[in-house]
C-alpha cells in the first residue's frame, strides 16, 4: 500500500519532466492494472471457460430477455441522465456564478444524497411518491436525479467558477442578449465540464441496481441486476460473464463518446481563480434567482431527507431519540456499539480520499499535461461502469495467493472504494489543469523558471481549489461506498452504509428506527466532513 | 557504528515482515480460526469471548454479502478458501454447496443432542446449526379494528374477504420470497400451486422486491410503518421482535403468525476443504453446536436452535410459534427446479 504498483516504470536518465511523465502515467496504470484489471479478467476467464474451453456466447446475446435487459438498461440511463442536468443546471449556474453567504453549506448539503445507501433511500422514496407514480420507470428516473444532483452541481458548477466573467460581459457590450450570451459563449465554454458529469451520471445509473429493483418493482431490470442474478441465484458464472461484457462494452462505448465529446468542444478560456469570478447577487432579479434555484432544488432533495429524519426519530407511540440513545449500546447486529461504525467510516474514508487524491491526481497531470492522451482518462473511469458484483469476485479468486493474497487485507477496503474515487478527481481537475492558459505558463518559462516551478508557481494555486473538491467528493464517495466495503467488512469494524444494512434487515421497531438514526448520523457527516475538507486550502507555492 | 544501527533496524523490520508472513503462512500452530459467512450472521460479544477463551483462538468472522454471494464465493475458492468455516448455506442453497465440493466432512460429537430431521446431509459435509421459518405474518389489529375475522388459513388468501391484503417479495430477487413460493408448491403440488398464484394474483397480491419494503414499509404492523397491507410474508420469529424491540414492550405480540404457511429453512455450516486450520475449524463446528451458543442464536439471529437441550429466552416462549409441521421440500428438488418454479412464477404473477 505504501508502494504504488506502477513504481516499476523506470524513468530514463534523470531528466526531471521523464520522470514526472513516468510517474503520472506509471502510477495510475499500475494501480488500475492490479486491482481493476487483474481481478476483472481473472473472473470473466472463470466464467468463459466454465466448460472447460471458451465457448460462444451468442445464444445468451440473441435471447430476447437479454436484449430487454439491455435496450432498458441503455434507455433509463439515458434519460436518468438528462433529467438530473436538466434538475442539477440552475443550482450549477448559482454557484458558478455567484458568492453568498453560506455557499459552501450548500455545496456540501447538495453532497448528502449521494452517499447515502439505496435501500434507505428507495423506501423514503416510497413514503412521498404520490400513487401511481410510487413505482415504474418515472420513479427510477426521479431518484436517479436525487442521487446525482450533486455530480452534475459539482463538477459544472466548479468549473463554472473558474470561468473569466470577462468574456461574457465583453459579448454583452458588443450588444449580445443574455440568451445569445448563454448559448454562444457560456455554454461552448462549459461544454467539456457537462459531457463530463454527463458520463459521470450516464455510468452511475446505467449500474444503478437496488434503486430499480425497489422502485421499478417487478419486471424492471437493468443488466446489473440480471448479473446478481446470474452469478449468485442461479450460478451460471458464464452467463453473468457475458453480460458483464456487454456491460463493459456499452460502458466502454459510453466513456469513447464522453471523450470524444470533450475534446470536440474543449475551448481554452482564461481561467480565474474562484474569488475573481464569483459576486454577489445585486439586482432583484438575480437575487430571486439565487434564491429560487435554491429553494427548488432544497425542496426536490430535502424532502427524502426529510421523510429519513423522521422515521429515525417515529415509534409506535409518538417521536422520540430512543434510537439515537440505542447507538451508544453494543448489538450483536455488528459486534460493536453503532456509533463505532462512524469513527471507521471516517477512518476508511480518509485513507481512500488520500489514495484517489495521490493516483486521480497524477493522472489528471498526465491527461491535461503537454501531449496528453484522453486514453487514460477513459480507463479510469471504467471502473465506474464494470460490475460491482463481479469485481468482487474477481478480487476472490486473484487476490488468493502469496505475493498478492490480499483477500482478507484490511487495507483492500479504501483501495477499492478509491478505485471509484478516482475518476471524479481527474474529471473534476483535469479540466481546470488542461484550461489554464498555456500563455501564463510560458510567460513564465520565458522568465526563467523551471517546469517544476511552473507547476509549482501557476498550476498549484488554480488547480487547489479543484483538488480541494474533488477530496470533498472523493471523501463522500468512500463514506458512502458500499459494494466494495460490504465485500470485506468485518462486523467488528463496520462502516456506516454496513451498519444501516444490517439494522434494515432485522425486525422490529428499534432496529428500523437505528437504520434510520444512523442514515442521519450519515447525512450529518457528510456535511460535516465535506465542508471541512474543501477549507483545506491549498497556500501558493505549496502542498497543503 | 551508524551502519550497525542501520543493520539492527533492517534486521528488525524484516523480522516483523517474516513473523507477519509467518502468521498466514502456517508452518507454526495457528493462532485463529476464521467463520465465513452471510451479512445477517451475528452473536453477542460475550459469546465469542467465551469460544476464545475456551480454545485460546482468536475467532475472526469475515461477512461477505447475503448468503447467495458467501457461498459464490465459497464455490469459486474451493480447495484455497477464504477461511475455515462457511456459516450460512440453508436447505435451498445445500446442493450447489455439496456439488460444488467446498466441504470436508466432519461429525461433530455434539450431533447427539441435535434433532436427526436437521441433519439432511448423511456424509456430515454440513452439520445443521439453526432453523427459520418463513410465514405469513398478520396485523391483529387490524383486523380487530375492521371486525374482521382475520386469515386462519393459507388457503384463505385467495378469499374474496382478503382481497388487497397481502405483500409477499418477488421470489426471483428476495430469500423469503423464494421460501414462500416453496412453502406453496409444498403444499399445493404441480399444477394447484400455478392455480393458487393465478389466485392470488387475480385477488392483488402485492409483490415488492425484498424483505425491507415488504415488512418495514407495507406491512401495517411493523412498528413505526405506515403499511396498508395487513398480512405479510416474514418470519416465525417477527412477532417476538415486535416485542422485544418496542419501548415500553408490549404485553402480548401485535402480529401473529399463521402456521401452516411456514416453509423450513435451516441453516448449515460447514469445515471448509483446505481450510488452513483445521483443528479449530472442528472446534468452531462443535462450538456452534453448544448449548452457549445455540441459546444465543435466537435473540442475536432471530432463529431457533437445533441443539435439544437449549433453552429458548423467555421472549420467544411467550410470544413465538414454532411451527409443529412446517412445509419442506428435499433440496435436491429445489435445486433442480428453482429456475424454471421462478421463471414461471414470473410468467403467472408478473406477466
Amino acid at each position: 500500500m505504501t508502494r504504488p504498483p506502477g513504481g516499476g516504470v523506470r524513468p530514463h536518465g534523470s531528466d526531471p519532466a521523464k520522470l514526472w511523465r513516468a510517474l503520472t502515467y506509471g502510477v495510475p496504470l499500475g494501480f488500475l492494472a492490479v486491482f481493476f484489471v487483474y481481478p476483472l479478467v481473472s473472473i470473466l476467464e472463470r466464467g468463459l471457460r466454465s466448460d472447460g474451453a471458451l465457448t460462444s456466447p451468442l445464444d445468451l446475446l440473441t435471447d430476447p430477455l437479454t436484449r430487454e435487459v439491455v435496450w432498458f438498461t441503455v434507455w433509463q440511463a439515458l434519460a436518468s441522465t438528462v433529467l438530473t442536468i436538466a434538475v442539477a443546471f440552475p443550482a450549477a449556474y448559482v454557484v458558478g456564478r455567484y458568492a453568498f453567504t453560506g455557499r459552501s453549506v450548500v455545496r456540501a448539503l447538495i453532497t448528502i444524497p449521494f452517499v447515502l445507501p439505496t435501500v434507505v433511500v428507495a423506501l423514503a422514496f416510497i413514503a412521498i411518491l404520490p400513487d401511481g407514480l410510487e413505482r415504474g420507470w418515472a420513479a427510477i428516473l426521479i431518484a436517479h436525479a436525487f442521487f446525482n444532483v450533486a455530480v452534475v452541481v459539482r463538477v459544472v458548477g466548479t468549473f463554472w467558477a473558474s470561468l473569466d466573467r470577462r468574456v461574457t460581459e465583453a459579448a454583452a457590450t458588443l450588444g449580445a442578449g443574455p440568451w445569445q450570451r448563454f448559448r454562444e459563449v457560456t455554454l461552448p465554454l462549459l461544454a467539456p465540464s457537462l459531457a463530463a458529469a454527463a458520463a459521470i451520471v450516464f455510468l452511475f445509473s446505467f449500474t444503478s441496481f437496488g434503486i430499480v429493483l425497489i422502485l421499478g418493482g417487478p419486471g424492471y431490470s437493468t443488466i446489473e441486476a440480471e448479473i446478481y442474478n446470474q452469478a449468485v441465484r442461479i450460478y451460471d458464472l458464464r452467463a453473468a460473464a457475458v453480460l458483464s461484457l456487454v456491460q463493459l462494452l456499452c460502458v466502454g462505448l459510453a466513456v469513447w463518446v464522453s471523450l470524444r465529446l470533450e475534446s470536440r468542444l474543449a475551448v481554452r478560456g482564461q481561467l480565474r481563480a474562484e474569488r475573481d469570478v464569483l459576486r454577489r447577487p445585486r439586482t432583484r432579479g438575480e437575487k430571486a434567482l439565487v434564491a429560487g434555484s435554491l429553494g427548488a432544488l432544497g425542496v426536490f432533495l430535502g424532502l427524502p431527507l426529510a421523510v429519513l429524519v423522521e422515521r429515525s426519530l417515529a415509534t409506535a407511540s409518538g417521536h422520540d431519540f430512543g434510537a439515537y440513545r440505542a447507538l451508544a449500546e453494543p448489538t450483536p447486529a455488528l459486534l460493536a456499539a453503532p456509533w463505532e461504525a462512524i469513527v471507521n467510516s471516517i477512518v476508511y474514508a480518509t485513507a481512500a480520499t488520500l489514495i484517489a487524491l495521490v493516483v486521480g491526481g497524477l493522472a489528471a497531470f498526465a491527461v491535461a499535461g503537454p501531449g496528453g492522451t484522453r486514453i487514460l482518462d477513459g480507463l479510469l473511469m471504467l471502473p465506474l461502469g464494470a460490475s460491482a458484483v463481479m469485481l468482487g469476485f474477481g478480487f476472490v479468486i486473484a487476490f488468493d495467493e502469496a505475493p498478492l493474497d490480499f483477500r482478507s487485507a484490511p487495507w483492500i477496503v479504501p483501495v477499492a472504494q478509491a478505485l471509484v474515487a478516482i475518476p471524479f478527481v481527474v474529471r473534476i481537475v483535469a479540466p481546470t489543469l488542461r484550461a489554464i492558459d498555456e500563455r501564463q505558463r510560458e510567460a513564465a518559462a520565458m522568465l526563467g523558471a523551471s517546469p517544476g516551478r511552473v507547476r509549482r508557481e501557476i498550476d498549484v494555486p488554480i488547480v487547489g481549489r479543484a483538488l480541494a473538491v474533488a477530496a470533498g467528493f472523493a471523501f463522500a464517495i468512500s463514506l458512502g461506498e458500499f459494494g466494495a466495503t460490504v465485500f470485506l467488512a468485518r462486523p467488528d469494524r463496520p462502516t456506516l452504509p454496513v451498519a444501516i444494512f444490517r439494522f434494515l434487515g432485522r425486525p422490529g421497531e428499534l432496529n428500523a428506527g437505528q437504520a434510520y438514526a444512523l442514515a442521519v448520523v450519515l447525512m450529518v457527516v457528510t456535511a460535516v466532513s465535506v465542508l471541512l475538507v474543501e477549507r483545506i486550502r491549498l497556500r501558493r507555492g505549496g502542498w497543503l | 557504528m551508524a551502519l550497525s544501527h542501520k543493520a539492527i533496524v533492517v534486521a528488525v523490520v524484516a523480522a516483523l515482515v517474516l513473523s507477519t508472513f509467518a502468521c498466514g503462512g502456517g508452518g507454526q500452530k495457528p493462532t485463529e480460526v476464521v467463520l465465513v459467512t452471510h451479512d445477517s450472521f451475528a452473536v453477542s460479544k460475550g459469546v465469542k469471548q467465551a469460544f476464545e477463551r475456551e480454545t485460546g483462538l482468536k475467532l475472526r468472522i469475515l461477512q461477505s454479502g447475503d448468503a447467495g454471494e458467501s457461498l459464490t464465493k465459497a464455490l469459486l475458492t474451493a480447495g484455497n478458501p477464504q477461511g475455515d468455516v462457511l456459516f450460512g448455506v440453508d436447505n435451498t442453497l445445500l446442493s450447489r454447496a455439496l456439488e460444488g465440493d467446498v466441504f470436508d466432512a466432519y461429525e461433530s460429537p455434539a450431533l447427539g443432542d441435535v434433532d436427526p430431521q436437521y441433519a439432511l446431509d448423511p456424509e456430515h459435509r454440513v452439520t445443521p446449526i439453526d432453523h427459520g421459518e418463513v410465514c405469513l405474518n398478520v396485523d391483529k389489529r387490524w383486523f380487530v379494528e375492521r371486525g374482521i375475522t382475520p386469515p386462519g388459513s393459507i388457503d384463505d388468501l385467495d378469499d374474496p374477504r382478503y382481497r388487497g391484503l397481502l405483500v409477499a417479495q418477488n421470489p426471483a430477487t428476495s430469500t423469503p420470497g423464494l421460501a414462500f413460493l416453496l412453502a406453496t408448491i409444498a403444499r399445493y403440488g404441480e399444477p394447484g400451486w400455478q392455480d393458487y398464484w393465478r389466485r392470488l394474483r387475480d385477488n392483488d397480491v402485492l409483490v415488492v422486491d425484498g424483505w425491507e419494503e415488504a415488512y418495514t414499509v407495507r406491512f401495517s404492523g411493523a412498528a413505526g410503518s405506515r403499511g396498508d397491507r395487513p398480512v405479510v410474508v416474514s418470519y416465525a420469529s417477527s412477532p417476538p421482535a415486535e416485542v422485544i424491540f418496542r419501548t415500553p414492550r408490549p404485553k402480548v405480540a401485535p402480529t401473529a403468525v399463521i402456521e401452516d404457511s411456514c416453509f423450513r429453512q435451516i441453516e448449515f455450516a460447514g469445515v471448509l476443504r483446505g481450510a488452513r486450520n483445521e483443528a479449530g475449524a472442528r472446534e468452531l463446528i462443535d462450538f456452534l453446536l453448544s448449548t452457549r451458543f445455540q441459546e444465543d442464536v435466537p435473540l442475536s439471529m432471530f432463529v431457533f436452535p437445533v441443539n435439544r437441550e437449549a433453552e429458548l429466552p423467555s421472549e420467544f416462549v411467550q410470544h413465538a410459534v414454532v411451527p409443529k409441521a412446517p412445509l419442506e421440500l428435499p433440496p435436491e428438488e429445489i435445486d433442480a427446479n428453482r429456475d424454471e418454479w421462478v421463471k414461471e412464477w414470473t410468467r403467472i404473477v408478473i406477466r
